[in-house]
């Protein structure tokens, strides 16, 4: 088991370091601080959307409702979080708390999760709208602070997702609560039967879920400095890519946060090196879709040969 | 402003591009574009592309490459002025997603000493160059202009645009404001044409019955030719309708002054913008004192210029201008 988990770490980080080299041999402008740091500071959100994603998909759900939750989060930070504090936190508990709900009702009422969340996604976007129906808001003071520290040696970009990468591993590979979570992707029925209340295990996936979802708009709010109700749409699918690209599997329990974090590193790093290619932006959505597929390939010759041998 | 200091700071002002060839030389420039789905964005594209084209031949500038994000999504759009950073351009021309979105990428931008002009899709970050359309303006310029052709007054018709969208109040209100100051016009009735002629059609033809005597008909573009087919089929003396550079509005115009002599104006916004946009960060790398806030300048077409415009406007198109550094040069002036 352990070696399957270094096996899935393997290839992530590989295709990571081929992108990367690649980028730094077309622009070498970007192996600086400051080149980094602009390279992948918009993958800051994306790796905690795609972790948010990863506590679903571990749980053998999908969310398709990320992308504007993401987006309600980060409407919620540029006003109410800036205006009045209190009250922007209490508000983002309750996103939190509504992602819990929302996890033990999908399990009580044997709901799927992929039509839940798609339903969803139209309520966290109403509201998004109701909160910013014109673009705007600005980014809390302390956020944009955060975001834009120079901490010594290594940029904030790189930093972050290491953070991010270190605490989520902690809590989802190392902890017992974790191992539990994985299992009831892996088999819900075992983890029931072991007497653990799957409910209560689901919505605390939800809920941490959440959790990363609403850091992820407020870490955008923090790069962009203000907030727009369409906002990070996109994140829905770049989560579930990252996700995926990182080692993850649909067939739950088989996650890896690691691997989800340099998943979305390497996603945001292929649209960059498309766009340092000059390629023309219709084949730009095309070209990220066969880096993808190049590597999930790579990922099935090799896990076919694990196998075999 | 006298003659004479006009023509001394024009001198002036020619002066300083003479200079600029030399010291823009090396510069690199971006546009940032987030959506290339319609025709009025293809025309800026192509302009951008041709101006920018010549003035790399000319040695003005080194590099005017074009870049639009595959998908109109503003985190997508910021990481692409991101990489624009990385590649070391020192202007970046911007049409923005979302007026607020951006603004933590324009910030790095600028901190890293790369001149952002964003135009069309304005974004408000302070430190960058905005060049904005003041459509109440145009709302407004057209009533002048009515008052110009009817001094008696009379019954007016306006057309509005989309509902809902922020243009179509601004250029109402400026429509408002125009009939106020000239108070012999009268709006008697007004409807939503969606800047399309099928759908201003329908509209016109659907309140005609119940208007008195119409003298004028002021729109917003894109609804003139519905309008006029809507009188036509009603049987009622043709209105001095304003139009908005489209090109079947144009060759309807074109048919029937040749038929009965009919007199108008015509104006909107070109999407030649982009080449505006182009020379105002020329001017700023080649440190001129520009002012943050600019102002396109509508392309008005007259009775004089008509057959010219419908000649270089591709079928189905919107009339297009290219602007020159002298443009450029004349908006920098009036903005100070």
């Amino acid at each position: 088991m352990n070696i399957l988990l270094r096996h899935r770490i393997i290839l992530p980080v590989v295709s990571l370091a081929v992108l990367l080299a690649a980028t730094f041999y077309m622009q070498p402008r970007a192996m600086s601080y400051f080149g980094l740091n602009l390279l992948f500071n918009l993958a800051v959100p994306i790796a905690l959307a795609t972790i948010a994603q990863m506590m679903i998909i571990m749980v053998n759900d999908i969310d398709l409702s990320l992308g504007t939750f993401v987006s309600l989060a980060a409407c919620v930070t540029a006003t109410f979080l800036n205006d009045a504090p209190i009250l922007g936190l209490a508000i983002l508990l309750a996103l939190i708390l509504s992602y819990a709900l929302l996890g033990a009702m999908i399990h009580a009422f044997e709901l799927p999760a992929i039509v839940v969340t798609l339903g969803m996604s139209f309520v966290w976007g109403g509201l998004a709208l109701f909160i910013l129906p014109l673009p705007g808001g600005v980014s809390p003071g302390w956020l944009r602070a955060l975001m834009t520290v120079k901490p010594p040696f290594a940029p904030m970009a790189v930093v972050a997702p290491i953070i991010i990468a270190a605490v989520t591993h902690l809590l989802i590979v190392r902890s017992g609560i974790g191992t539990v979570l994985r299992g009831v992707g892996g088999n819900a029925r075992s983890v029931q039967r072991a007497g653990w209340p799957v409910i209560w295990l689901k919505a605390l996936a939800y809920g941490l879920a959440g959790l990363f979802g609403v850091l992820a708009g407020m870490a955008l709010v923090g790069l962009t400095t203000s907030a727009d109700a369409n906002i990070a749409l996109r994140y829905t699918l770049l989560s579930i890519a990252g996700v995926i690209l990182g080692g993850g599997e649909f067939t739950g329990g088989k996650v890896s946060p690691a691997g989800a974090v340099i998943g979305a590193l390497t996603l945001t790093l292929a649209a960059s090196f498309l766009s340092f290619m000059r390629l023309s932006p219709d084949w730009q959505i095309g070209a990220q879709g066969a880096i993808l597929i190049l590597v999930l390939t790579a990922r099935l010759i090799f896990s076919r040969k694990g196998a075999g041998t | 402003m006298t003659n004479s200091m006009m023509l001394f700071s024009a001198a002036g002002l020619a002066l300083i591009a003479g200079l600029a060839e030399a010291d823009t030389s090396g510069k690199r420039i971006a546009l940032s574009n987030n959506y290339a789905g319609n025709s009025w964005r293809q025309a800026m594209l192509e302009t951008f592309e041709s101006t920018g084209k010549q003035a790399v031949a000319d040695g003005v500038v080194a590099a005017a490459d074009a870049y639009t994000t595959s998908e109109n999504q503003a985190t997508e759009q910021a990481a692409q002025i991101q990489n624009m950073i990385l590649q070391g351009y020192d202007a970046i021309i911007l049409n923005a997603a979302s007026p607020t979105a951006l603004n933590g990428a324009v910030k790095e931008a600028c901190d890293a000493g790369v001149t952002v002009v964003s135009f069309d899709g304005i974004v408000t970050e302070p430190c960058a160059w905005r060049i904005a359309v003041d459509f109440a303006a145009m709302g407004r310029e057209e009533v002048d202009y009515l008052a110009t052709r009817l001094p008696d007054g009379g019954n007016l018709l306006e057309i509005r645009g989309l509902a809902g969208v922020f243009v179509d109040d601004e250029i109402s209100k400026g429509i408002h404001e125009g009939v106020a100051e000239h108070s012999q016009f009268d709006i008697v009735g007004s409807v939503h044409g969606d800047w399309a002629q099928d759908v201003a059609q329908k509209a016109v033809a659907g309140i005609l019955p119940s208007l008195p005597d119409i003298v004028g008909v002021v729109t917003q573009g894109g609804d003139g030719y519905g309008t006029a087919q809507a009188f036509r089929a009603a049987d009622r003396p043709t209105p001095l309708i304003v139009l908005g550079n489209r090109q079947d509005e144009l060759k309807w115009w074109a048919e029937q002054r040749d038929a009965n002599g009919y007199e108008t104006l015509s104006l909107s916004i070109a999407p030649g913008v982009a080449s505006l946009a182009f020379w105002v960060a020329q001017q700023v790398l080649d440190g001129e004192d520009v002012a943050k806030e600019l102002t396109v300048p509508f392309l008005k077409i007259t009775q004089d210029t008509l057959d010219e415009a419908l000649a270089t406007t591709p079928e189905g198109s919107v009339a297009n201008v290219t602007y020159s550094l002298e443009d450029a040069q004349q908006v920098i002036a009036s903005a100070r």
